[in-house]
């Protein structure tokens, strides 16, 4: 018979496809990894676990909705510190071609960066032959009006007087201490931004913003806000703040104001528009009316959406769908 | 890893003497005839012959990395990445910096390159292996071990025993005498029956080395063909002619069975053989996925340039209306000239920063997950075969998922449905049934349960390995029941099994058929001992006593006959005809007293043939003295005839043959493998059709298609094709599915289908066929269905029917059927097999998968998958197949969900940025995104997820349906899944954008700046994707949980990492978000936001799954449920259809046998001279018997099957 025959001498070879893990025993081993028995846990969605999530997130969210529809609107009181902002429309900050425009490496005090700036930086990056500091369009764009505010204290005196403006605490603590550094140096800030040049548009160098050496240079926090650029090109930008003398009384009471703006910032040839605005701050910053009324009707659809499932799966459930079909 | 150089270089440069020409290269001439010199290899050499030296792999160490990357860069996902590299270098388009594209190209890159150079050091050393076999070389006068790449064409070399035969060879001479020599073809055409070759008489006296080395005889020949059956040629030699066929030559694959040793000369080599020209160049596989997936990502693609372009001219409007005016603030790049131009380039750079939405991580994802598969095939221990010890193996790891798409299955027959192994299990004798075994309760006893077999201790020569349970068979011979002993005579006598006994008491039967050697052996063990024959005489050991027989004739059996006789003297004088043959032929042909026993008789073949046993039905009939004397004459007459020899013979044969006395009936098992009719009844309930395409013979083939339940009694009909000619073959089809049509009428609205039918669209009315059929076509009939007129008919017919099998068919003419199916029907097709005869069906397959630990490894070298038991199949579908198609369809839903939700936000943060190219995210981000902030989950989920678990996928095998009706990833699914990722990009970018813009943090600051937006995006969108793939995981392991929690760890990590003052102090130019992380993630409103987002993203996708799963489940869904509630539900009833032991005739008979074996004996040819010199043997007709042999081979080659067979059922 066919089967008393002896096998061959041929020498049976598996050219191995997988790669890698050719096992001595040839018998698999016996591992719930390698048998694909690994205990899992298997959800699935039942009426038990969706419809409680529904209404819970439609509970929830009209709650936090409610919340900060509340909180936005005791935002109209002028109470705490005020914040003063300019604003601009139809600037185009978050042009590719403006993002990239600078170099951080000379922004940090980086003394090579400083005289031989990014070439991502052109056509901003020199001037006639000196190196700009800062370089790129963002810097060379700062907006460079003043906005001073005065308040008339009593009608028979017409002198306005000044509210004073914080113009320290605008730009975040990374921002001021590690991202932005003056070049280091031992003499003064001139000395340091020695060999480089102003912004084409600049009035006046970079060592010259301001008079206090903790707020000029690269570390001047107009020019560090101004740098992190806008998202959208609809933004507003932390000018001033004006702090809150004590609690007893308003920041800025109810009276005349005047807003003395130093125009030196072109904005109309694209139709560029600028605002100023004053607002104070919850715990979740300005007013938000947005936020509240998204979480609000997220919260009503969700509500809703759970009465629909719960009136779908009653009428259906009684039918005993599930299962029928096996 | 790569092996000796040389080794790499390949063993087919080592020699020079045997140069490699293998296809006729560009100027060159094609072959038109071979000349092969025996001994001269200087004269062969002219030609450049291929060697014998085989070469699949690919490469070598000096070819390698081009020609990889060559390849490699042939893709177009490749070719794309290298193009956007390129693009991302000029500084005006790049949007995003070059690492984002290189660092994933070269990992792909680098990869696929390892793995491939592995993949072709393992078939370098399989050619290596293959190559350095030995063989006995004749080179100058003297036998030199030589490996078998260095075989040349004119060589004579010596095969020994159960040896390979290295290349195609003629045969010269052999041990045997006549120069014959038996070979097995089982490599070649699957066919395990021993096969006769013979040497040219001239050449088949050169025995031994001295004369061969003088052989100087020329050959020439056709070219190197594929035609396995045929070759024509002349030998020259001595100034004389010799005309070569297919009878002479030994084919390379073949394996020498019984012959002691044989010379031959090598014809073909190496490529040029006709096993080599058979196989066929592998084709590169591809699953309907990969197809799908390449149509998509076209689409996508457009999609991207339709993008491109809207956000291009959105651009030079931008620029015109806007850009212009704002110069004061962002002049122009210098070569930026006009708005128009500055589209052009902003074109480019949107095609660079969208180019996620296709990452090339799909790419290496969809392999990683196929190659988790993979590992889970090998490492399946229920797939592993305790016998053979051969673990299943996925050798091609790029098809997993198909294996859940299957609908055509295609099996050969012996070796993968059967084990070829034939057992002798139940008789009929004198109208009692034995051999069924009972328990101790009476009841019918399954295999595992049955009682120890009965000793046949008391027969010394009784083989081992031969079992029978039932011991009152035993009890009847030992009484001395004259009919049982009669009965096993018969099967001692009747028989052209040839015997050797090494030692004494040591036998060894040949046996032509598997059957023949069954019965013997039983026969054997019951006491009947065949011991030894002459052509003139046979002895037998009857027990315990040696008699011997005198022969008289064997009356030989052939294909209409389907049955033999022996007329022998016992040494009483007496003389007897022994028959053995098919119930249908023998039945009529017995003494009308043995009536009663005959309807006994017929009840017990009808239940041996529903049990889809091999039935045989014996008889006998004495004959007197001069009866025979007369009817010996007469024959002698009749064989000497120069006319209708065969006719006459055949007709003085029916003569004798009739008035026989029953005696009983055989039947035997054709084991099959393990848990076959189970598999297939599970695979049917599963909607996959099992089409048996083998090159055996009918009876075999219908009978294994009962006894697998493939063809049950209930079917309506069983059609069998077996026309001759092509209006014959036409005919029977239409018949068929005229019957069909008929039925289908009969059940209901008849006229419709009649007006279909005058449409002719008749496949869509088949497919409404009422009833169960089945197709019984024979290869020669199929010749005429493949032809291109009529195989839309045969397709038709063939299609509707619930079992097609297809006999006597080519390895050529399986591929052509599956090649048709492929063609036609749109079906995954899966064709599975053992042998090199299945090699070019499973090539051709969209999977082919091989049956290893065989002997030969042919098709599980041409196979996707290979495993040792058919029963495997099952597993293989239902459970890998399904659920890698399962985690593949999910896998890839998700993938282009969250691409796409990733990159759309760009699309609309255009609208705002001026049309400008400007990213939404870090750029960092955009590289890790997809390697590894969102990688591994989806990973995860690709290679472990599981619906439903593994023995549930058993137990409905329905749950299989949706991979074959492509509904878990298809075009409309990719729109869905688009449109959910696009739904989420809109709220990804839209939601920030409504609360960033009137927003401040909680000290005052601005909150609206383009890093903290950045980070609020990616951040939600990081945790929406999370959230998704934490709905779509319906499986969560271990690694999944930490796959998902990891990745979202892992992004706060990195974003605080490259958002931290130490990396910005070294490098202030790269890591510019330097301190936004903590600024940004300490505002509430930024958690507000992502919390919203998330939520609003999230919401609708789980109220659609939840209302889903509430109106419309699906089967897994309920399954799924059914196993939470924990209802107890019954397994749903497999429809198993117990095969019937119904009153219906029907034969059993199946018999693996060919003619020519009694002559041969009866002429004493194939008798050793040991035993010659016993026999009175005198040379009446010297070479007549060979010549009609051969005659009888090349009839049956024209005309196999004789005559067409009616129905089976009546």
């Amino acid at each position: 018979m066919a089967t008393s025959y002896s096998v061959k001498p041929e020498v049976y070879s598996r050219p191995h496809c997988v790669p890698g893990g050719a096992p001595k025993t040839r018998r698999p081993d016996n591992t719930a990894f390698k048998q694909q028995r690994l205990p899992a846990w298997q959800p699935i969605l039942t009426a038990g676990t969706v419809m409680p999530f529904f209404f819970l997130v439609g509970l929830l969210f009209t709650a936090i909705g409610i919340g900060i529809l509340i909180t936005s609107n005791s935002i109209q009181e002028i109470e705490g510190s005020v914040y003063m902002y300019y604003g601009l429309s139809n600037f185009y900050q978050n042009h590719r071609h403006y993002v990239k425009s600078r170099d951080d490496s000379q922004l940090s005090g980086d003394t090579r960066a400083l005289l031989n700036p990014s070439s991502e930086c052109e056509p901003y990056r020199r001037d006639e032959d000196k190196p700009i500091a800062p370089c790129g369009a963002i810097a060379n764009s700062l907006f460079n009006d003043t906005l001073e505010l005065y308040q008339i204290t009593n009608e028979s005196d017409p002198t306005p007087v000044p509210i004073p403006l914080k113009k320290k605490g605008i730009a975040w603590w990374t921002d001021k201490n590690v991202k932005f550094r003056n070049p280091p140096g031992e003499g003064s800030l001139e000395e340091r931004f020695k060999g480089t040049t102003k912004p084409l548009n600049w009035r006046k160098p970079v060592y010259m913003l301001d008079s206090e050496d903790d707020d000029n240079g690269f570390i001047n926090e107009d020019l560090i806000v101004w740098m992190r650029t806008a998202a959208l090109p609809t933004f507003r930008k932390l000018y001033r703040v004006i702090e809150q003398k004590n609690d007893l009384e308003p920041t800025l009471p109810a009276g005349r104001y005047y807003l003395n703006v130093t125009y030196n910032y072109p904005v109309h040839s694209f139709d560029g528009r600028k605002r100023m605005i004053l607002s104070t701050i919850s715990w979740m910053g300005g007013k938000n009316p947005f936020l509240a009324i998204a979480y609000i009707t997220t919260g009503s659809i969700s509500f809703l959406l759970g009465v629909v499932m719960l009136v779908i799966n009653h009428k259906y459930q009684s039918d005993g769908n599930i299962g029928v079909t096996l | 890893m790569l092996g000796s150089p040389m080794g790499l270089l390949g063993p087919c440069w080592v020699r020079w003497h045997c140069v490699r020409k293998s296809t006729p290269q560009c100027g060159s001439v094609v072959e038109e005839e071979r000349r092969a010199r025996a001994n001269d290899r200087e004269y062969n050499e002219k030609f450049q012959y291929a060697s014998n030296c085989i070469k699949t792999s690919k490469y070598n160490i000096l070819t390698f990395l081009p020609v990889n990357l060559f390849e490699q860069f042939q893709e177009v996902a490749n070719t794309y990445f290298l193009f956007l590299l390129i693009l991302q270098l000029i500084p005006q388009i790049s949007s995003l910096s070059w690492f984002t594209t290189i660092v994933p190209l070269v990992l792909v890159l680098t990869i696929t390159a390892v793995k491939d150079a592995t993949d072709d050091y393992f078939r370098h050393k399989s050619d290596n292996q293959v190559n350095n076999r030995q063989s006995q070389v004749l080179i100058n006068g003297i036998l030199q071990q030589e490996q078998w790449m260095n075989v040349c064409v004119g060589d004579i070399i010596k095969l020994e025993n159960n040896q390979f035969v290295a290349a195609d060879l003629l045969l010269l001479s052999s041990s045997e005498p006549h120069g014959l020599c038996y070979i097995e073809t089982a490599e070649l055409d699957g066919e395990t029956n021993m096969k006769v070759r013979q040497a040219i008489p001239v050449t088949s006296e050169l025995g031994d080395i001295s004369k061969l080395a003088k052989f100087d005889g020329e050959v020439i020949c056709e070219p190197p063909n594929n035609k396995l059956d045929k070759f024509s040629g002349t030998l020259y030699w001595k100034e004389n002619k010799f005309s070569l066929s297919n009878q002479n030559m030994l084919l390379r694959g073949c394996v020498l069975r019984n012959t002691e040793w044989c010379f031959g000369l090598v014809i073909f080599a190496g490529p040029d053989t006709k096993l080599m020209q058979n196989s066929g160049r592998t084709k590169f596989k591809r699953t309907s996925i990969d197809r799908l997936m390449n149509t998509l990502v076209l689409w996508i693609f457009g999609f991207l340039v339709c993008m491109g372009v809207i956000l291009a001219i959105g651009n030079a409007i931008w620029e015109h209306e806007v850009g212009t005016r704002f110069q004061v603030y962002l002049p122009w790049d210098e070569a930026v000239d006009s708005a128009f131009f500055s589209g052009f380039l902003s074109f480019w750079s949107y095609i660079i920063i969208l180019n996620t939405v296709v990452p090339i991580s799909l790419y290496v994802s969809v392999e990683v997950i196929r190659l988790g598969h993979s590992y889970f095939i090998n490492w399946d221990k229920k797939m592993f075969c305790m016998k053979k010890r051969t673990p299943a193996e996925a050798r091609t790891t790029t098809l997993n998922e198909e294996l859940g798409q299957v609908e055509y299955i295609f099996s050969d027959k012996t070796g993968t449905l059967t084990q070829n192994i034939m057992v002798f299990n139940k008789c009929s004798i004198n109208g009692h049934s034995y051999g069924d075994v009972f328990d101790v309760l009476g009841h019918k006893a399954e295999l595992g349960e049955r009682p120890e077999p009965i000793d046949f201790s008391f027969n010394p020569l009784a083989d081992k390995k031969f079992l029978f349970w039932d011991p009152s068979l035993l009890e009847a011979v030992k009484m001395g029941d004259p009919h049982t002993h009669e009965f096993f005579r018969l099967l001692s006598l009747c028989h052209t099994v040839m015997s050797e006994e090494k030692n004494e008491g040591e036998l060894y039967y040949k046996a032509q058929s598997p059957d023949e050697g069954a019965l013997v052996t039983a026969a054997r063990n019951f006491g009947f001992v065949f011991r030894s024959r002459t052509p003139k005489t046979i002895t037998v050991h009857e027990m315990g006593i040696a008699i011997t027989y005198q022969l008289l004739a064997i009356l030989d059996f052939n294909n209409i006959r389907k049955r033999m006789s022996v007329i022998v003297r016992n040494p009483e004088g007496k003389i007897r005809l022994y028959c053995k043959g098919a119930d249908t032929l023998l039945l009529d042909r017995l003494h009308q007293s043995t009536h009663e026993l005959l309807s006994a008789t017929m009840d017990h073949l009808n239940e041996y043939a529903g049990e889809g046993l091999r039935t045989l039905v014996l008889a006998y009939k004495d004959l007197d003295d001069d009866y025979y004397e007369e009817w010996a004459e007469r024959r002698l007459q009749a064989s000497l005839a120069q006319d209708n020899r065969e006719d006459r013979l055949a007709s003085i044969y029916e003569e004798v043959e009739s008035d026989m006395m029953l005696l009983g009936a055989t039947a035997i098992e054709d084991k099959l493998q393990q848990g076959v009719p189970e598999t297939i009844a599970l695979l049917t309930l599963a909607n996959i059709k099992i089409w048996v395409l083998t090159g055996d013979k009918q009876e075999t083939a219908v009978n294994i298609g009962y006894s697998c339940k493939m063809l049950t009694d209930d079917m309506t009909e069983v059609f069998i094709v077996t026309g001759h000619t092509v209006l014959e073959v036409r005919e029977e089809l239409r018949k068929a599915r005229e019957k069909m049509m008929d039925s289908s009428r009969a059940v209901g609205n008849g006229c419709s289908y009649q007006e279909k039918l005058s449409s002719s669209r008749l496949a869509s009315v088949l497919d409404a066929v009422a009833g169960e059929y089945a197709l019984v076509i024979n290869g020669h009939s199929l010749a005429h269905a493949l032809e291109a007129d009529m195989e839309l008919e045969f397709l038709e017919t063939a299609c509707a029917c619930k079992a097609v099998i297809c006999c006597r068919v080519t390895p050529l003419q399986k591929a052509q059927v599956v090649e048709l199916v492929k063609k036609y029907k749109k079906a995954v097709t899966l064709a599975i097999g053992d042998g090199a005869n299945d090699v070019s069906m499973i090539k051709t397959a969209h999977i082919g998968v091989g049956i290893s630990g065989q002997e030969g490894i042919q098709a599980v070298l041409a196979s996707d998958y290979s495993f040792s038991q058919f029963k495997f199949l099952q597993r293989l579908l239902l459970v890998h197949g399904r659920w890698s198609y399962l985690r593949m369809c999910k896998f890839l839903c998700y993938f282009f969900y969250k691409n796409f939700a990733f990159t759309m936000v760009h699309f609309w943060f255009g609208f705002f940025c001026g049309f400008s190219a400007q990213t939404v995210y870090d750029q960092y981000f955009i590289t890790l995104y997809n390697i590894v902030y969102t990688s591994l989950p989806v990973l995860a989920m690709g290679v472990f997820d599981q619906d439903v678990p593994e023995q549930r996928s058993m137990e409905y095998p329905k749950l299989y349906e949706p991979g074959q009706l492509n509904l878990l990833f298809n075009k409309r699914e990719f729109f869905i899944c688009i449109a959910q990722g696009i739904y989420t990009s809109v709220l990804m970018f839209f939601i920030p954008y409504g609360v960033f813009s009137e927003a401040t943090r909680d000290d005052g600051t601005q909150l609206a700046d383009y890093q903290s937006f950045a980070v609020t995006v990616a951040t939600s969108l990081v945790i929406v994707v999370s959230v998704q793939i934490g709905l779509d995981t319906g499986y969560w392991t271990a690694i999944n949980h930490f796959f998902i929690w990891g990745s979202l760890a892992v992004y706060f990590a990195i974003l605080f990492a490259m958002h931290s003052n130490g990396l910005f102090d070294m490098f202030p130019n790269q890591f510019r978000f330097v301190g936004n992380a903590q600024n940004t993630l300490a505002q509430p409103t930024v958690w507000l936001t992502i919390v919203l987002t998330t939520v609003v993203c999230i919401m609708p996708v789980v109220a659609f799954r939840f209302l889903r799963l509430n109106l419309k489940p699906d089967l897994s869904d309920t399954v799924r449920y059914t196993q939470l509630v924990r209802k107890k539900q019954k397994a749903q009833h497999r429809c198993m259809r117990r095969v019937g032991r119904t009153g219906s005739r029907r034969s059993g008979y199946a018999f693996s046998h060919q003619e020519g074996f009694g002559e041969l004996i009866m002429s004493g040819k194939n008798m050793r001279l040991s035993s010659l010199a016993l026999s009175s043997f005198t040379t009446r007709s010297s070479s007549s018997w060979i010549e009609s042999l051969r005659r009888k081979k090349s009839d049956s080659a024209s005309s196999p099957g004789g005559v067409a067979e009616k129905p089976l059922k009546g």
